[in-house]
């Protein structure tokens, strides 16, 4: 580990001021704190000795995609043929997962590095985290051009264009996401899509409860041979990174437990979607609609739903900053969610549009419960 | 001096002031007819004309209208003028005006041609006002133009209608490429006018205060 230190410290006059390679300094910066704590520390108070800096909690969001994302490989494969073994599965997968993630690194990458050098700041760690989420959000048979246009749009649209990290209205990942979703619908949606093998055409859970109108939406799934466990465990098709909830699980646990993602936010997503599918349960008999009649614990297991809401909504710069706003923020997505699934026929899966919409509404959130707060104290101030 | 300040009458809305991409006017229809770039062109030319028109029959006439009553006058003056360019085109390019559909008249709610006959036309010289009115009305038609053509280009690979993008390209040839869809909706529009402020505002060096 010392070699490293000395080398960097070797190389680190010509990066810095006056250096042959000043205007590549981001690059260097980028690489030494890789590898060590920044050494700078705050000029004011307040003053807290911490080494997690954002570089480190945005590295425990990749650890605690890694479930997720391990699985997807294998259920990529899977989804081609069943019968193969685990090691043939992975591989398979592999072959067609790991280049996605590739170019939405490289591209996304490049694009980080220019604004980094034009703009002379560092290379931000988020980007690690919206390079990978992006693929994991993708059918694994999308066009390697596509992703590449797409983490372009998310990265320069959805966050340079407004300051870079830390100024972004919407998550990244979610920009590119919706850019590719509008832009080549035919990729991104439709039963074609979800599985690589040519000849098979695989309807997701989601695409399927919602496919006949006036019937069970529970039998027609079921009759589909998705079961809940299969839908919980994810041998199913669907896009690379959700089709597992257990894994899903899993990250939510570990980033709760480090308390990068913050758990309110989460249930509150999920309380949302409990209250509006049962209401949405009880309209059912009324109604032609099938998708009325799922009931709560699908909608759950269902489509890309939990991995949105413990990957995505819960991003600390474009979800609600407050307590009590994180509950309204993550309630509304989840109300969203529901309404765009069950009362738009057009759009299969809702959650990548209410978490959008929640973002744009979430400094509005925060507003309200900072005034209201201020208010309170206020009445209690002139009450004593 | 007078030559430059005729010049900057007419240039100055080009770039530095241009009413879409700095005063922010006329974006509805900037997003309505910017899909393809024939009608993107027939619209810049209907309000090349009714703009030119306005501002010299208003400038015309600014000592003999009360200003008291001159919105009025001056709706009328560009009701009159988009009426006529509209019955032209639906005598003249009857398809394209059907794609315009209502945006030709509605160029009378246009903020640029009342924006330039109060601001304008009501306190200058008729020579004047009708370079203004053209220069403001070439600036709209140079940012629709350059909306236009990237939203063709990429939405339906051609440019006026000719196929740019070669067939064999397409996915559904045996190629990859699949032309972009966001690029045909309204929001499409939003993003390219968003990307040419941004790079009007790098090169002007302008920012907001």
């Amino acid at each position: 580990m010392r070699s490293i230190r000395k080398f960097l410290d070797r190389i680190e006059p010509r990066f810095s001021k006056g250096g042959r390679w000043e205007r590549l300094f981001p690059l260097y910066e980028m690489v030494d704190t890789v590898f060590y704590v920044p050494g700078t520390t705050t000029a004011v108070a307040p003053h807290i000795r911490d080494a997690v800096d954002i570089k480190r909690s945005m590295s425990t969001v990749i650890i605690a995609l890694l479930p997720a994302l391990i699985f997807g490989i294998y259920n990529t494969g899977y989804q081609i043929d069943p019968d193969a073994g685990f090691l043939q599965n992975m591989l398979t997968g592999g072959v067609a997962v790991l280049p996605l993630i590739l170019v939405s690194y490289i591209v996304g990458g490049l694009w980080e590095l220019l604004f980094a050098v034009v703009r002379r700041h560092e290379i931000s760690e988020g980007f690690l985290v919206t390079g990978l989420l992006l693929p994991m959000t993708l059918p694994p048979d999308i066009p390697l051009w596509m992703v590449a246009a797409g983490i372009s749009f998310g990265v320069v649209i959805g966050k340079e264009v407004t300051g870079g990290t830390g100024y972004n209205v919407f998550n990244p990942a979610l920009v590119a996401r919706a850019f590719i979703f509008f832009a080549y619908p035919g990729e991104m949606t439709g039963d074609p899509v979800w599985s690589l093998a040519d000849d098979l055409t695989a309807a997701t859970p989601l695409a399927v409860a919602a496919s006949v109108q006036s019937e069970n939406a529970v039998s027609l799934v079921s009759e589909a041979g998705y079961s809940l466990k299969q839908m919980f465990l994810g041998l199913i098709p669907g896009s690379v990174g959700g089709t597992s909830k257990l894994a899903v699980l899993v990250g939510a646990i570990i980033l709760i437990a480090t308390r990068i993602a913050n758990w309110r936010i989460i249930a509150g997503s999920i309380a949302g979607l409990v209250a509006a599918s049962l209401l949405a349960n009880m309209l059912a008999p009324a109604s032609e609609n099938t998708m009325l009649s799922l009931p709560p614990i699908y909608h759950i297991v269902m489509g890309g739903f939990a991995f949105g809401i413990v990957f995505m909504a819960t991003d600390p710069v474009s979800a609600a900053q407050t307590d009590r706003g994180r509950w309204i923020y993550g309630m509304l997505i989840g109300v969203l969610c529901v309404m765009i699934r069950v009362l738009n026929q057009a759009f299969v899966e809702g959650v990548m549009l209410s978490i959008l919409l929640g973002n744009a509404f979430a400094p509005m959130i925060d507003y309200f419960v900072l005034r209201q707060n201020i208010a309170r104290r206020k009445r209690a101030y002139e009450n004593q | 001096m007078a030559m430059k300040k005729t010049f900057d009458t007419f240039a100055g809305p080009l770039s530095r002031s241009n009413p879409i991409t700095t005063q922010v006017l006329g974006i509805c229809s900037a997003l309505a007819v910017t899909v393809k770039m024939d009608t993107a062109l027939v619209m810049s030319g209907a309000l090349i004309f009714v703009l030119v028109g306005s501002n010299v029959i208003v400038s015309a006439l600014r000592d003999l209208i009360p200003s008291r009553v001159r919105i009025i006058v001056m709706l009328t003056i560009i009701a009159t003028l988009v009426i006529v360019i509209d019955q032209l085109l639906k005598a003249y390019l009857y398809d394209i005006s059907k794609q315009l559909s209502i945006f030709v008249g509605l160029i009378i709610t246009n903020c640029i041609v009342l924006g330039r006959a109060e601001a304008f036309a009501l306190k200058n010289s008729t020579w004047e006002s009708a370079l203004d009115g053209f220069g403001n009305a070439m600036g709209y038609g140079l940012i629709l133009l350059l909306v236009s053509a990237a939203r063709e280009l990429f939405g339906s690979g051609s440019l006026l209608g000719f196929q740019v993008v070669p067939d064999v390209l397409y996915a559904e040839n045996g190629g990859w490429y699949v032309n972009n869809g966001l690029m045909l909706l309204a929001p499409g529009a939003f993003i390219i006018l968003g990307l040419l402020i941004w790079l009007q505002r790098a090169v002007n060096g302008y920012t907001e205060e």
